[in-house]
């Protein structure tokens, strides 16, 4: 079983949802990236996604557009975030899920960059732009990688999409909250509610719920309906409105601890 | 039309290796459904009435096919003739797509359209279709482009559109893009995205590609009309690439060579050209994979072109497969040699063309000066230059 598989069943045993963390690797920059990653496993956050920044993220909101920017004025490529990788991977058993775009990933070539994930010790990964029915060679090779192929599910998914996402998936199910890009909102959508129910009926693997979710709040709303939320850009815009203030990792320390606490 | 003519794409939208549908899953439910209103409407003729009837009757259609005499005579070499695509309502071919798609759309129910634009003509023409057939129309533009293209944006809005100046990235057409698909995956409930070249996920580039055909169904008819015979070869520009699509594919199982013209801006070794099919790779972008203009690790580069509708990294995917598959040629032109061209068919035929098309005129002067008298080259005049006189002044460094 990969890490995220032996999270979920930890969580289970302990009756807790899981609560995912996305960073965009190199945003302020790597080596602050990877003071985060371990403060956040402090802090309690059972699964953290590494963002890989590109230069058209047209499934993002502001936030991330501009943090993907930011990566890139650093030179942030798929080495620098395996890299990173590696390193947390010294001290860190912290299950890893890299989200990228398909292109860079692409130029980088998906049997390399499988070997190389795999390598340093990824347990997961999300490719936003492709769908199931475009993945089946990139699936094959994390499949016999031992690597977690996660997609995304949406409120506008019909229910042969649905059977189709959950039998491809490995790791767990992404439910998009809502029709739209990645970014922070005041109030939860409330399509949740008719698609959990859907996507539970069909398959026992687990289901986060990302995009918008961005309190405390939101995560108890979340998980009182779904294995676990993922928050992205409420963290991505700690990080650009405190850049390199000494006490960035503090503050992003005690909102995830905050952010945890909604999933017990 | 043939079987091989209908062969591709196959059922999921690939062309070879290219075309696909990589865009969030939020977004394939209503791909899903477009593919299967357009696979409906194809069967119904009372669609094909109805778009037949606008073309017509509204778009102008047929557009001429005009022999350049005294441009031929000029470059004594092969008999050159225009498609007249610059006649279309609303100054380019952009219109014969955006009514077929929003036929589409009012056949799906769908209440608003979305769009993006670089030289602005294809918003020019979504916002005049809107306005005929009373959608509520949004338009992305990068805000490099309504500085190049402010006329552009004020047809637009005088036509009851609204015009989004997209800040984000380059600030061009492929940021636009980019908007116009946030735009859409939040509000495809209620949206129609009318996509204005043969690219984008499946099935835009087949049903871009179909709509723009009449191009080419009018010429090999008119050519056999005005010769007695197919013309040996077709020029057209290439940005995204749907009025070369639409001119070459009604062409394709004919002994008759194709040529795409692409934007070497200030030249390709200079690095600031648009020529993705002349110096790209392949690569993932808006929905599908095609050759595109990126870095070693995969991030889309920054374009140049003097013209608006070519300054574009990617490409649409059935140009990349007639690359790979050796049916058409692509080559590039600099901005200055697109310059003489504009300023050559201004003069030698009294036809102010678009930068887009001088691109395609720019080759053809270099190309039919080496072929016989007695060859015949059409040629895709796809827009009139108009909208370009200040960039070109400005250029000449002329006052106006």
């Amino acid at each position: 079983m990969s890490r995220i598989g032996e999270r979920f069943a930890e969580l289970a045993a302990r009756s807790e949802k899981a609560l995912v963390c996305f960073l965009t690797t190199g945003d302020p920059d790597i080596e602050t990236t990877g003071k985060l990653a371990l403060e956040l496993e402090r802090a309690g956050v059972d699964i953290l996604e590494l963002g890989v920044p590109f230069s058209d993220p047209l499934a993002d909101g502001p936030s991330i557009q501009a943090s993907s920017q930011r990566a890139l004025m650093q030179g942030v490529t798929i080495r620098k975030v395996l890299d990173l990788v590696s390193q947390i991977r010294r001290t860190s058993e912290l299950p890893i899920v890299l989200m990228t775009y398909l292109n860079p990933a692409q130029r980088y070539g998906l049997e390399r960059f499988a070997d190389d994930a795999r390598d340093a010790g990824v347990d997961g990964v999300i490719m936003t732009d492709m769908p199931p029915e475009e993945a089946g060679e990139w699936k094959d090779l994390t499949d016999r990688r031992g690597i977690d192929s996660i997609f995304l599910l949406a409120p506008t998914s019909p229910p042969p999409r649905i059977d189709l996402v959950a039998a491809a998936a490995t790791g767990f199910i992404y439910c998009v909250s809502r029709t739209g890009v990645t970014g922070a909102q005041k109030d939860l959508s409330m399509e949740l509610q008719n698609m959990l129910p859907a996507i539970r009926a069909v398959t026992d693997k687990p289901v986060v719920v990302g995009f918008g979710v961005s309190s405390p709040e939101h995560v108890r709303q979340v998980c009182a309906l779904a294995d676990g939320a993922v928050v992205g850009s409420a963290l991505v815009d700690m990080v650009a409105r405190n850049g390199t203030d000494s006490d960035l990792i503090t503050r992003v320390g005690d909102f995830a601890r905050s952010l945890k606490a909604g999933t017990r | 039309m043939s079987e091989k003519l209908i062969k591709l794409p196959d059922e999921r939208g690939h062309f070879g290796r290219f075309g696909g549908r990589y865009v969030p899953e939020t977004l394939i439910p209503a791909l899903d459904e477009l593919t299967a209103e357009y696979e409906r409407a194809k069967a119904d003729p009372a669609f094909r009435q109805e778009l037949d009837y606008y073309l017509d009757q509204y778009v102008g259609r047929p557009t001429p096919l005009y022999f350049a005499q005294h441009l031929t005579e000029s470059l004594g070499g092969a008999k050159i003739y225009l498609k007249r695509e610059d006649l279309c309502h609303t100054g380019a071919h952009k219109l014969n797509n955006v009514m077929g798609q929003i036929l589409l759309a009012k056949r799906m129910g769908k209440k608003r359209i979305i769009a993006e634009t670089g030289a602005g003509q294809h918003g020019v023409a979504a916002a005049t279709a809107c306005a005929l057939f009373g959608f509520h129309c949004e338009i992305y533009m990068g805000e490099e482009d309504t500085h190049r293209q402010a006329l552009n944006v004020f047809r637009m809005r005088l036509l009851g559109s609204e015009v989004h100046s997209v800040t984000s990235g380059t600030r061009t057409l492929k940021d636009a893009m980019n908007e116009a698909i946030r735009d859409w995956v939040t509000n495809v409930r209620t949206t129609h995205y009318i996509i204005g070249s043969v690219a984008g996920p499946h099935p835009y580039p087949m049903l871009v590609r179909d709509f723009q055909s009449v191009i080419g169904v009018e010429a090999r008819r008119q050519i056999l009309e005005a010769e007695g015979r197919l013309p040996d070869r077709l020029i057209a520009c290439v940005g995204g690439g749907s009025n070369a699509m639409g001119l070459f594919y009604p062409f394709l199982n004919d002994p008759v060579a194709f040529t795409g013209v692409e934007a070497a801006g200030f030249g390709l070794d200079s690095g600031k050209h648009s020529a993705t099919l002349v110096a790209g790779s392949y690569g993932v972008l808006h929905g599908s994979a095609s050759y595109l203009l990126q870095d070693e690790n995969g991030q889309v580069k920054e374009t140049h072109s003097i013209s608006a509708g070519l300054d574009y990294p990617g490409v649409g995917p059935e140009h990349s497969h007639f690359k790979e598959s050796g049916r058409a040629e692509y080559v590039a032109v600099t901005d200055d040699e697109a310059l003489a061209a504009f300023q050559t068919l201004s003069r030698r035929e009294g036809i102010i063309p678009a930068l887009e098309s001088s691109h395609a005129l720019a080759y053809t002067t270099k190309i039919a000066p080496q072929m016989g008298k007695n060859e015949v080259v059409i040629v895709n005049l796809s827009g009139r230059g108009d909208k370009d006189v200040e960039v070109v002044s400005k250029r000449m460094e002329v006052a106006l």
